[in-house]
């Protein structure tokens, strides 16, 4: 165990930890990542030795203190020791989004006042040349895969490996400097400072500190008794708190080994060959994952997918309880052995999960059959509930209690308080320290007393402690006739069959609920395939009759399920449509965590809901769609929209 | 034009062009009664990408062929690093440093994608049958080194996902890159396209350009390509030449032959009487 290493408070910055981890455990590996097709490894010695090299060539550009450094780039075991060299140069991390366009980082890349970035390759180096017009204080460039840079101007360019060599040149002149720098980081010092993705408005930079991220790492891996020989698949965006935590916070604290994929494509093939043994991922992932193993299982033989069928019947009655270790009898036991020998076993060891000791998901609700099915594989997927203010974690599910309608008790540490309007409140160690550059926001957000409002609305459930979300406070409205209005509560109903990818209900301030929906590809496609529906795009496919006759049948489901519920049973869903397009985070429609942007979209498209509340049977529409080169185009679209059943409020029932 | 003369030239946008490294001499090329080229002259520079346009049945790919050694022109020569190449097979022209790919795409289709790559790798295997079936002593040594090899054309051209994928299974813009691989696996001086970019939608022909490009860039391959996409033609090269009924037609810079009467008349169909 790690922890038995030190007290905490001992080692107050990650620098510290890496020293820590170089010096107790230098030859346990810190860093793998697989690179012409081999797994490259590096242990916490050489890794100490490669970040130590970085700073001294950071120093040696002329890093001052508090300078920040925008860190760009996929998962890579060099981009993660960029963020360390510049907290051991007393500067502030700041990792960005990858995948967003040069315009949107304009405003990321000014706000933070960026001094140096840390690009992954030409493509990123590309967009910031592309906006050093207008972020003019951008001074210098550090790219790390030198493909295509050959022609750059080099004058503020820098290899990556260029500036390790001036560092460790420089060792002899620079060294005190930076062990000095190093001496002066504690609790309080910045230890990373990450942008919110911005559900509303414009992005904020949420200032975490060195007690923020080690407290809250020491409390999660203790709950989770994370251990050093643990590995995780590091996939996640960087400019995520998520990976943060785990990649660096955790991964620093405890010592374990934190593993990149080859490429974000090769991402599938790289969790089976490292199976790793924490795993996160959002709801998404698993979703698209089970989608996958049931279309392949549908072009399976007959006798393995009757074994399947069985197997998986048998796992969904005694699964979950032999996970969770309660009573089951011996033949049933006996049956999910055999189980686990011919299905289970090889179904985990193909999606990469044959170790994963705990899996976390979170960011979205997840459906209740998505979450099962893992579970009764025997995979001990919980869910967490956490901000980018709290650095994660808000409430987790401890193990054996694990269930899908709830996203846990507190986690440690953590203080909770509801408010009248059911707004969720939480105080914790975690706490953010400010938003920076922005006292008002930090003043709306966080009072004197340290407690931070999430915007999500929610209750405790008295007898487990659990806690359940409904909605985002902002968004639970009230209809015309006064009826309580809970859109993702909706939405998340719908989503949940694997048919529909995206769900948006309006109705606040209406006399009714109406929603887009987003059909999924991959699974509506093979459906037409097996039943020789002939599409050429996806709005033809979209706006096929069988195709909304399906969704329709998903729609009027969700009503009935709606309207059992007293409280919410306004939400149903009188009338709906299949949108042209996928909602895209590159159109501004969604953010990059794939949320829902609800107001970009009600503005883009409202011409579509105008029909959709004054009755008519179709509505034409031109929608301005942006491609990943960032060129824009148009397309154009005639939509049908339907109506759906919807069930009488059981409440006269009920009397 | 009168920097092209010179020994060696840099380009605008900052390449080195050497000298001429494989020149065509009055290259008459016929089948039975058929003329498919006649009496073409041209050169191919170092580090240049060279490109051969002209309308169907021009005799491009015919001219590929005599350049690989494929074909045995009747009439002319071939010249190569300044001195006339003796009538050889393809398999010896490619161990002079000239690597190819195909129009069709000519793949082992049961075959996964490194093994494919691999094979580009045969003309740098030396070790015996024997040792190759026991895998001992040099040939391991050998396999060793050609994989790394392979696994660097392989994460150049970002197919890694698809490594132990059959070709068979992939889609043709795929398959187009893994050829590429093949050819580029082959470590050429000279790399042969034959229509790299037919049949691509838009966004494969911008990415199969930017590899084009890279290659020419990243290891100072000189290329010669065929292609019908007169866009990417005029990006993508430093001279082009222009074929037509087997006679060249336009000889220079993409500018020049833009402006090129010949070239214009051949391209919008003048009748040939």
């Amino acid at each position: 165990m790690a922890y038995e290493l030190a007290a905490a408070g001992e080692y107050a910055s990650i620098p510290a930890l890496l020293a820590r981890n170089a010096r107790d455990i230098g030859d346990k590996p810190a860093y793998r990542e697989k690179e012409f097709g081999i797994w490259q490894s590096w242990t916490w010695a050489d890794t100490a030795e490669e970040i130590r090299a970085l700073a001294l060539g950071m120093l040696a550009l002329g890093i001052e203190r508090g300078d920040h450094v925008a860190i760009i780039g996929r998962n890579r075991p060099a981009h993660y020791w960029a963020m360390v060299a510049a907290q051991m140069c007393g500067a502030v991390p700041v990792p960005l989004y990858q995948d967003a366009v040069a315009e949107e980082m304009v405003y990321t890349l000014d706000h933070c006042h960026a001094r140096f970035v840390v690009c992954g390759d030409q493509e990123q180096v590309d967009k910031v040349l592309e906006v050093q017009e207008q972020v003019a204080h951008i001074e210098h460039v550090i790219y790390f895969d030198k493909r295509g840079m050959r022609k750059y101007n080099h004058a503020h360019l820098n290899w990556y490996h260029d500036i390790q060599e001036e560092g460790r040149a420089a060792h002899t002149r620079l060294e005190s400097e930076l062990d000095a720098r190093i001496a002066e980081l504690d609790y309080d010092s910045t230890c990373v400072m990450l942008y919110t993705s911005g559900t509303t408005g414009k992005p904020k930079g949420v200032v975490l500190s060195n007690r923020n991220i080690v407290e809250s790492a020491i409390n999660s891996a203790e709950f989770d008794s994370l251990h050093r020989d643990d590995d995780i698949l590091a996939y996640l965006p960087m400019a995520w708190v998520g990976d943060f935590i785990f990649s660096l916070g955790q991964a620093y604290w405890v010592g374990f080994c934190t593993n990149c994929p080859e490429s974000p494509d090769t991402m599938m093939n790289d969790l089976r060959e490292i199976g790793p043994t924490y795993y996160f991922a959002p709801p998404r992932v698993f979703e698209t994952q089970l989608t996958n193993v049931m279309i392949r299982m549908e072009d399976a033989g007959r006798f393995k997918k009757r074994m399947f069928d069985y197997f998986m019947a048998h796992a969904k009655n005694v699964g979950p309880a032999i996970l969770d270790g309660k009573p089951v009898s011996a033949i049933d036991k006996l049956k999910y052995k055999l189980g686990e020998f011919f299905i289970y076993g090889p179904l985990k060891n193909t999606l990469g999960f044959s170790r994963v000791r705990i899996g976390y998901t979170a960011g979205e609700a997840i459906g209740p059959e998505i979450f099962e099915f893992y579970r009764s594989l025997g995979i001990n997927l919980k869910q967490l509930y956490g901000q980018t203010e709290a650095t994660v974690f808000i409430t987790v599910h401890p193990d054996g209690q694990v269930r899908a309608d709830t996203v846990g008790v507190p986690a440690p540490g953590v203080e909770l308080r509801i408010a009248d309007n059911g707004e969720i409140f939480y105080r914790s160690p975690g706490t953010f320290v400010e938003y920076y550059n922005n006292p008002e926001s930090t003043a709306d957000t966080k009072d004197s007393e340290g407690w931070v409002a999430t915007g999500d609305a929610g209750f405790i459930e008295e007898n487990s402690g659990h806690l359940r979300i409904i909605d985002r406070a902002k968004d639970v409205g009230k209809m015309s006739d006064g009826r309580l209005f809970a859109p993702k509560y909706v939405e998340n109903k719908l989503k949940f069959y694997p048919d529909i990818l995206e769900a948006v209900v309006f109705g606040s301030g209406r006399d009714m609920c109406t929603a887009f929906i987003n059909i999924d590809l991959t699974a509506i496609g093979n459906w037409a395939e097996r039943n020789n529906i002939a599409y050429a795009s996806y709005q033809e496919l979209a706006g096929h009759p069988q195709v909304y006759g399906a969704i329709q049948a998903h729609v009027e489901e969700v009503n009935k399920s709606v309207a059992a519920d007293e409280m919410l049973s306004g939400c149903q869903i009188h009338r709906f449509l299949i949108l042209h397009k996928e909602l895209d985070a590159d159109d501004g429609e969604m953010t990059r965590t794939r949320k829902v942007r609800r107001i970009v979209v009600a503005d883009k498209f409202s011409d579509l809901i105008g029909a959709l509340y004054d009755g008519s049977t179709q509505q034409y529409t031109e929608t301005e769609v942006t491609y990943e080169d960032g060129r824009k185009g148009k397309i154009t679209a005639t939509l049908e929209i339907r109506d759906a059943a919807v069930m009488a409020a059981q409440k006269v029932a009920a009397e | 034009m009168n920097q092209m003369n010179a020994e060696s030239y840099v380009t605008a946008d900052g390449r080195t062009i050497g000298g001429v490294v494989m020149e065509m001499k009055n290259i008459t090329l016929r089948f039975g009664g058929v003329t498919a080229i006649e009496d073409i002259s041209f050169d191919i520079r170092e580090g240049e990408i060279r490109a051969i346009i002209g309308p169907n049945g021009a005799g491009k790919s015919s001219m590929l062929n005599v350049i690989s050694g494929f074909y045995v022109p009747q009439e002319g020569e071939v010249w190569f690093h300044g001195a006339p190449r003796p009538k050889m097979r393809p398999y010896k022209v490619a161990k002079q440093g000239i690597a190819r790919t195909f129009q069709n795409i000519a793949l082992f289709e049961g075959m996964s994608v490194l093994d494919n790559v691999m094979t580009g790798r045969l003309t740098h295997m030396k070790s015996g049958m024997l040792s190759q079936a026991m895998w001992w002593g040099k040939a391991q040594r050998e396999e060793f080194e050609n994989r790394a090899q392979v696994e660097k054309v392989i994460d150049f051209l970002e197919i890694q996902a698809i490594r132990k994928t059959p070709v068979g299974r992939l889609p043709y813009g795929l398959k187009k890159r893994v050829e590429l691989a093949r050819a580029l696996a082959a470590e050429p001086k000279l790399l042969l396209l034959d229509e790299p970019m037919a049949g691509m939608n838009v966004e494969e022909k911008e990415d199969m350009s930017r590899f084009i490009l890279d290659v020419n860039d990243e290891f100072g391959t000189t290329i010669c390509l065929i292609e019908h996409d007169m866009g990417v033609v005029m990006d993508l090269s430093d001279r082009v030449v222009v074929m037509d009924y087997g006679k060249k037609i336009g000889d220079g810079t993409p500018n020049d032959v833009r402006n090129n009467q010949a070239v214009i008349d051949a391209y919008l169909g003048v009748s040939h009487d």
